[in-house]
């Protein structure tokens, strides 16, 4: 499925073109099942040509609202806009949108070759040319091979294909994609992440895809959406995402962190200065976005990969310092974390990339560390 | 040494015993006593106690007496037409049953299996409750309700459709008949149908519909070809039960329906034709055996 499109160079950036109007508007959007509210006035635009990712833990709201845009849910309260038109009332088989499920929900009595030409047929296409967007299609997924063959005759990767082949044989305007490589081996999901953003890029497609999986997420999306109970917790790039979470709900969610709470002891500027509550250790970080007062509660998290470890003690009066005992360490080939256990008992991760061949590291259990960081390396989350 | 032989053997044994049981059950009720009825169609008539002359009395007359074994019974049943037409009406009655049956029991399985969950059971419950009073004692009733003073008659005349001097003319037909048989082999039209269309993946139907095609096409393309197995299995276990149905035509049917059934019991009690009813039993078993082939075949596809 690789496609001669050739490296992604691109600054993609239409949320922040004020002139451009979404193609997929939420607004002020409700829905309630009973007294559980799945999704809580949310709000949210989708540009067009856009691999926007749905991120959060199962039961956040996002595949309702995936839903609620294929027209299988209808929001209890708000709207939902397709290109400046409500889709209120419009059912499923009347929108431009195609779904990709989760379960694939490949029709078992069909063919692959039927299954794909379904949504053709409904259109009323005439047989020649459902026959050359079928054959396009198979194409595109490299499973002509298959074309007789019936659902249950495949394998789980080649089920993802045609799920994925019937869904944008349509020419959809937006592809809905429903924890789409759930089902998949690592190895498998990886090249076929790949290969759905080179997808994109050719088809011109606008991508929604719904996932727990925070790589996934990373990797194929341009901007992702964290969700936590029915509400969206933070919008953006998947580095700002990564590097400026707005909350700690949304820098524990995504990726491994170190989460620190400390006491503002002094702000000047965008330098803050913290004590830490647990240990006697003073923290300073260049991260006041403008609303940190002092003697407010805070907490400071920071990626394992940005902690320095070290055997050797840092000159005296360096801040930013947290010393402890190795007690466990992860080795992962590319990267190895170190887990390191303060006087107060406090673990705190810290990883370093195994750039040389050596078996035996330096570093190695009940080892006596030292914890450093720069003071941009982490941020300081209030909410 | 002999101690490790008979452990060895033991569970081979118990192996067998278990998978035996059923081979021994129908070969003790099933066909042994086809043999007998085969045996039986062979032989002449006589009135005598038991009513025909047995063919095997001893090794002595073996040949004797397989010599005396004749189709004569099997030629006589081509030679009249009551037991031609006695078979095609009852094959053509369960035809329109098993049809009608698909066609009352397929909404009402397609409603319990889209009814909420927590309702499910108690529908399968309701389809199954009748059984819980004798099947004579239901067919009875019938007559109860069809009979022109019967229930049927009241309720239409105390809704004026009927007027006080006219009577519903039913009991006796061909037309109770085929109630009778629609209302006693419902459900095992409908359960089957409702195990095919409980299972079914409900995404299906919303990858339909995310594909542009709009419910009652959906129904068509998607639901109806994959409850097939369902609809095959309903209208087997209804099919081949009516074809020999006796008790509800003699009850309900009277003197005006014709099915082979009520021919083979009439050549048996009222004739005393054992070797002739023989032959009839033994022609309606090949005619069965061919949809249940078909129909096993089928299973073996899905």
């Amino acid at each position: 499925m690789t496609m001669a499109v050739g490296p992604i160079k691109r600054k993609f950036a239409p949320w922040e073109d004020s002139t451009l109007k979404p193609l997929i508007r939420f607004e002020n959007v409700t829905k309630r099942f009973g007294d559980f509210t799945a999704v809580d006035n949310l709000s949210l635009d989708i540009y067009e040509r856009e691999f926007f990712a749905l991120l959060g833990p199962s039961g956040c709201g996002k595949t309702t609202l995936m839903r609620m845009l294929a027209g299988f849910e209808q929001p209890t309260e708000g709207r939902i806009l397709l290109d400046g038109k409500d889709l209120a009332g419009i059912p499923p088989y009347k929108r431009p949108v195609n779904m990709m499920f989760q379960s694939y929900a490949l029709f078992p009595h069909m063919t692959v070759e039927a299954n794909i030409a379904f949504g053709l047929r409904q259109d009323g296409l005439d047989s020649s040319a459902i026959n050359t967007r079928v054959s396009e299609m198979l194409s595109l997924v490299k499973l002509e091979k298959y074309a007789k063959r019936k659902p249950h005759q495949l394998s789980g990767g080649q089920k993802q294909r045609v799920a994925l082949a019937r869904s944008v044989a349509k020419r959809p305007k937006v592809l809905l994609l429903d924890e789409p490589l759930g089902a998949l081996d690592k190895k498998l999901r990886e090249e076929t992440q790949f290969e759905l953003m080179d997808l994109q890029v050719e088809l011109g497609m606008t991508f929604l895809i719904v996932t727990h999986d925070q790589e996934e997420a990373m990797t194929v999306s341009d901007r992702i959406a964290v969700m936590d109970h029915g509400v969206i917790a933070q919008i953006g790039t998947a580095s700002e995402i990564y590097e400026q979470p707005a909350s700690r709900y949304v820098a524990d969610f995504v990726g491994e962190i170190n989460l620190i709470d400390c006491k503002v002891k002094a702000v000047n500027g965008r330098q803050l200065t913290l004590a830490s509550t647990a240990e006697a250790v003073e923290i300073v970080a260049d991260s006041n976005d403008g609303d940190v007062r002092v003697g407010s509660d805070a907490c400071f998290a920071i990626r394992p990969e940005k902690v320095r470890i070290s055997l050797e003690p840092p000159p005296p009066g360096a801040s930013n310092v947290l010393c402890g005992e190795v007690w466990d360490i992860g080795y992962l080939g590319d990267i190895s974390i170190f887990r390191v256990r303060l006087e107060n008992g406090t673990i705190v991760k810290a990883t370093m990339a195994n750039l040389t061949r050596i078996v035996e590291r330096p570093i190695t259990w009940e080892d006596k560390v030292f914890l450093t960081w720069p003071h941009e390396a982490g941020v300081v989350l209030t909410k | 040494m002999v101690q490790r032989t008979l452990s060895s053997v033991r569970p081979f044994l118990a192996k067998w015993a278990l998978v035996a049981v059923p081979y021994l059950w129908s070969l003790l009720f099933f066909l042994a006593p086809f043999f007998i009825i085969f045996k039986i169609s062979l032989s002449q008539t006589a009135i005598a106690q038991p009513p025909y002359t047995p063919v095997f009395d001893g090794m002595a007359t073996l040949w004797d007496k397989l010599s005396q074994l004749s189709l004569d019974n099997y030629a006589f049943l081509g030679s009249d037409p009551l037991y031609y037409s006695a078979y095609l009406s009852s094959l053509s009655i369960a035809a329109v049953s098993t049809l009608l049956l698909l066609v009352i029991g397929y909404p009402i399985a397609y409603g319990m299996a889209r009814a909420p969950k927590s309702v499910r059971n108690a529908l399968v419950m309701a389809v199954i409750l009748p059984f819980w009073t004798s099947f004579l004692i239901r067919v009875y009733a019938w007559i109860g309700i069809l009979k022109p003073e019967g229930l049927l008659t009241l309720l239409l005349q105390a809704l004026h459709i009927y007027g006080p001097d006219q009577q519903v003319h039913l009991y006796n037909t061909a037309w109770a008949v085929y109630i009778g048989i629609v209302y006693s082999y419902l459900p095992f039209m409908v359960l089957p149908l409702y195990a095919a269309l409980e299972k079914m993946d409900h995404t299906l139907l919303e990858a339909a519909a995310d594909l542009g095609c709009p419910p009652l096409r959906s129904f068509w393309k998607i639901t109806f070809p994959l409850s097939l197995p369902g609809v095959v299995a309903g209208s087997f276990l209804c099919f081949i039960p009516i074809v020999g149905e006796f008790v509800i035509p003699d009850i309900l049917g009277g003197t005006s329906t014709l099915m082979i059934g009520k021919t083979l019991w009439a050549e048996f009690f009222n004739n005393r034709d054992w070797p002739v009813s023989s032959a009839v039993a033994v022609v309606l078993l090949i005619i069965l055996v061919v949809p249940i082939v078909i129909f096993q075949n089928q299973q073996k596809k899905a």
